[in-house]
């Protein structure tokens, strides 16, 4: 059925119990909630103790370690599990990753915002510190000796140190399960220099399962007598059906029935969309019956959206001061003196996620209890909108995480679990709820449509002495609050609020926009459109000022300095990640250096362009080479990345991520457009839709990791922001065609 | 009834003949290896061998598989994994991998014909093969490891 192993709670201690083994306690950190968009996370008791959540030792040795985060190509199977393992000192060949279900007790599973190994770091190594102790604390009462004599050493065994004697952690493991669990106080973690795992590069653990075809995703899930179903969604959001002729659909081989499934109360959150579903008892019949349904759609209020106008609503709006987010020195008496002002307007169109596997979800109803599986970033929030839709406990609801074929945030919102969770319940049976390519582009949580407007007043060598930039975008909480118009601190936070440049006077504003479609976060999310903006005005003024755009770069942004205000997180968050900007400045060095930025000459179709951005407290530089030719098609030979990530638990992962993010990037760049006509999206599938092939995307990146001591940030998403603008700038330097909307098709290019 | 093998065994279909092999072979054979991500023959996710060579199962209708011998991800590691897949180890090309059974199939086929391929080579048919992740450069490389292993 599912090659991937689920484990609740509850049947990992029985089967630990039954198998001698033995569950350790684990503090489980409260989760900074201040990363979130506004009302997109549920409220999770943070500061209870949990204790037995994350690892188990079998008789034979073997090291269960339960992945409570959801695995997207992020590593996270992987990094997490090698630093309990590290912690341990137990032998990674010997552990065995069990996914685990959905479960408030692990603290957050949400799998976005980059946070998987900042935020549970110190939890893995706690919990295997705690095993590690046991174990000796096991070993010691064995053989009647002091705690101190016994030293877990090297790997999977404690020793006794005044004699050879060992004892195997599988033989210990029964013992050790008895023993009251130690404080935290008592813990002593590695240091550094002893870390075996953490900071050394290691493939991932699911590879040969992945290149033979393992059913492990979301969507490989079979269940015994299981229904397959497509929906008609109403094509504008909010849209009711008016009426509908199911006769053609109904005659289709395979076709069981057509079910109405509600609309959404508004604000729609993670509820599903409405329409009809077609089950049947293959996709096929299910897609071949969606097709030939023949409905009349209310549309409401939204039908009259059209994102050309829309596009001319906003970049107004930036034109108009805006709602002050933050205040720098005195800005306006320095652009009141006048003198050389500079000023450019920037646009960024909607984007859809199109990860490989669409939305899909398998639900069985049983009376009052609900079993799930999906691909999802988000197993609690599963739990709790299946069981508000149902009218149950989120307790009655089980979900097991599959694989997922991609996320990028898309699968963090759950509404596609919920719309089999409600067929499941009208058929009395198993379903699958299974998206096609048109309705995934078609009814994403869209990334933000955005217009920016940036002016700067300059001194004589072409510095800004003041500036001022101003935002304009429907928020992501315009999904959650009917009537949200103005950013969440989410937004603003990710490149906008603050100005990683060395500026005395300075303003960051935002203008108000209503939503007119779904609105969610997409890797890296207001970085998009906020890096892009900012550090293409800042290759802008590099020009103006008649400098070598990376020289500018580093005066802009000084010699370092902590950054001040903005959104700085929970308290503490700015203590433990302050934004400096010298870290900002190193990564630059380093691209530059990499990249032999300076010794290759730009012009006549080929040139170098680079950025900067910090984003999920991750400092990156990216240097972006491009050949152009004469119809304006755009080669990316080279990519050269340095990041600043802190802590770093697997490089190889790290590097995969920055790898996958100028690909990611490439797209957005290149193509990247979702656009409306009358309410409905214009785009359906990769023709209209296209993103980076292998013959467009970047033949080489080269990623840098700056060795660091400070705590782990992030790395699935901050490579993506700095890309976009690094590539828009190389096509400059390499035709002299500046590009303050994206995509690049916009502007001749292909 | 239509008859035609997958993975060299038998099989015959007499349902709707417009039904496409990726949908046949995952929901009625269970082989979900192959995997669905357009269904219009874009993104290359679905890859299957046709007698020996690749194909988008998601547009191969049902009624046209009559005598076809088709071979998916499941069948190509039967005798131990295949250097392709031992390739993609070696150079760590998964992210996600979804997309990755297909992009092994197309890189089978790939290697049947052109041992050695280039760069161009390489680019030209593996374009086809979408990866949201990002694996490119990497499968690239593992194509050329798994050319110099059968060399």
């Amino acid at each position: 059925m599912i090659t991937i192993e689920n484990v609740s709670r509850r049947s990992f201690l029985q089967g630990m119990l039954s198998a001698s083994g033995f569950v350790l306690c684990a503090r489980i950190l409260p989760r900074p909630l201040w990363a979130e968009a506004a009302g997109a996370s549920p409220t999770i008791d943070t500061t209870a103790f949990h204790p037995g959540m994350f690892v188990g030792i079998q008789s034979d040795g073997t090291v269960l370690i339960v992945a409570h985060r959801s695995e997207m190509g992020n590593g996270v199977r992987t990094s997490l599990p090698r630093i309990l393992t590290d912690e341990l000192d137990a032998d990674w060949s010997r552990v065995k990753v069990i996914q685990g279900d959905g479960d408030e007790r692990y603290g957050s599973q949400d799998t976005d915002g980059s946070h998987s190994v900042r935020e549970f770091f110190d939890a893995m190594r706690e919990a295997g510190a705690t095993a590690r102790l046991m174990l000796v604390r096991a070993a010691a009462q064995q053989w009647g000796i002091p705690e101190s004599q016994c030293v877990a050493d090297p790997v999977h065994v404690v020793s006794d140190k005044s004699s050879s004697r060992k004892m195997g952690y599988g033989e210990l493991a029964a013992i050790a399960a008895k023993l009251p669990v130690p404080k935290k106080e008592e813990l002593k973690l590695k240091s550094p220099q002893e870390w075996r795992y953490i900071g050394k590069p290691a493939p991932g653990s699911d590879v040969s399962d992945i290149c033979s075809g393992k059913p492990l995703f979301g969507m490989d899930v079979r269940v015994d007598g299981m229904l397959y179903a497509a929906i008609a969604h109403p094509p504008v959001l909010g849209g009711k059906v008016k009426s509908v002729d199911d006769s053609a659909t109904l005659k289709v081989t395979g076709v069981k029935k057509t079910i109405p499934i509600d609309p959404f109360t508004p604000p729609h959150a993670f509820q599903p969309l409405g329409g009809v579903a077609v089950v049947a008892d293959n996709t096929f019949a299910a897609f071949k019956g969606r097709n030939r349904l023949k409905i009349e759609w209310d549309n409401g209020s939204h039908a009259a959206y059209t994102s050309a106008e829309y596009k001319k609503q906003l970049q107004e709006t930036a034109r108009q001061a805006g709602k002050v987010i933050h205040t720098v020195g005195d800005p306006d008496a320095e652009f009141a003196k006048g003198g050389k002002i500079f000023e450019a307007e920037y646009f960024a169109p909607h984007l859809a996620h199109a990860s490989m596997e669409p939305p899909v979800a398998v639900a069985d109803v049983q009376a009052d209890k609900v079993t799930v599986w999906s691909p999802t970033q988000n197993p609690q929030g599963v739990q709790e909108q299946v069981a508000k839709a149902l009218g149950l406990k989120k307790e009655d609801v089980t979900c097991h995480v599959t694989f997922l074929g991609g996320g990028f945030g898309r699968k963090s919102k759950p509404d596609y679990a919920v719309e089999a969770a409600v067929l499941s319940k009208r058929t009395g049976k198993p379903v699958k709820v299974v998206w096609s390519r048109e309705d995934d582009i078609k009814f994403d949580y869209f990334h933000s449509v955005a217009a920016m407007y940036i002016k700067a007043a300059l001194d004589d060598a072409g510095k800004p002495k003041a500036w001022l930039q101003r935002s304009v975008f429907p928020p992501i909480g315009s999904s959650f609050e009917k009537d949200a118009v103005y950013s969440g601190a989410g937004e603003m936070s990710q490149g906008w609020d603050v100005s990683p440049f060395d500026i005395p006077n300075f303003r960051s504003e935002n203008g108000q926009a209503t939503a007119h479609i779904r609105i969610g976060w997409l890797r890296s999310v207001a970085n998009i459109y906020h890096g892009f903006a900012v550090q293409t005005f800042a290759n802008e003024l590099a020009y103006h000022a008649n400098r070598d755009p990376y020289d500018y770069l580093l005066t802009l942004i000084g010699s370092g300095h902590i950054v001040d205000g903005g959104t700085q997180g929970p308290p503490g968050m700015a203590d433990k990640y302050p934004f400096d900007s010298a870290r900002l400045r190193r990564v630059a060095e380093l691209a530059a250096g990499k990249a032999n930025w300076g010794k290759k000459k730009s012009g006549k179709g080929s040139g170098m362009g680079m950025a900067v951005h910090r984003s999920f407290l991750t400092y990156v530089a990216t240097v972006v080479e491009v050949e152009v030719d004469n119809t304006g098609a755009i080669r990316i030979p080279h990519v050269t990345t340095a990041v600043d990530a802190g802590i770093v638990a697997n490089p190889e992962m790290v590097r995969q991520q920055f790898e996958g993010a100028a690909v990611f990037g490439a797209s957005i760049a290149r193509t990247g457009e979702i656009t409306a006509t009358n309410g409905a999206i214009d785009q359906s599938n990769f023709f209209d839709y296209p993103v980076a092939r292998m013959n467009d995307a970047p033949y080489q990146v080269d990623v840098h990791i700056v060795e660091s001591t400070a705590p782990p940030a992030g790395a699935g998403e901050p490579g993506v922001p700095p890309f976009v603008p690094a590539m828009c700038n190389a096509v400059f330097a390499a035709t002299g065609k500046r590009v303050r909307e994206l995509p690049l098709t916009r502007n001749g290019f292909s | 009834m239509i008859h035609f093998k997958v993975n060299g065994l038998d099989q015959s279909f007499d349902g709707d003949p417009e039904m496409p092999l990726l949908w046949y072979l995952r929901d009625i054979l269970g082989l979900t290896g192959t995997k669905f991500g357009c269904g219009m023959a874009l993104c290359g996710a679905c890859t299957v061998l046709q007698n020996g060579t690749a194909i988008r199962s998601c547009t191969k209708q049902m009624g046209t598989v009559a005598g076809l011998e088709i071979t998916t991800i499941e069948a190509i590691s039967s005798h131990g994994p295949h250097a392709v897949q031992k390739a993609w180890a070696e150079v760590n090309v998964p992210q996600c991998g979804y997309c990755q059974p297909g992009q092994i199939m197309q890189a089978v086929s790939l290697l049947s014909s052109t041992p050695r391929p280039s760069d161009d080579d390489i680019d030209s048919v593996m374009a086809g093969n979408i990866c949201r992740c990002g694996t490119y450069q990497r499968i690239r490389a593992a194509i050329k490891e798994a050319a110099k292993e059968r060399a």
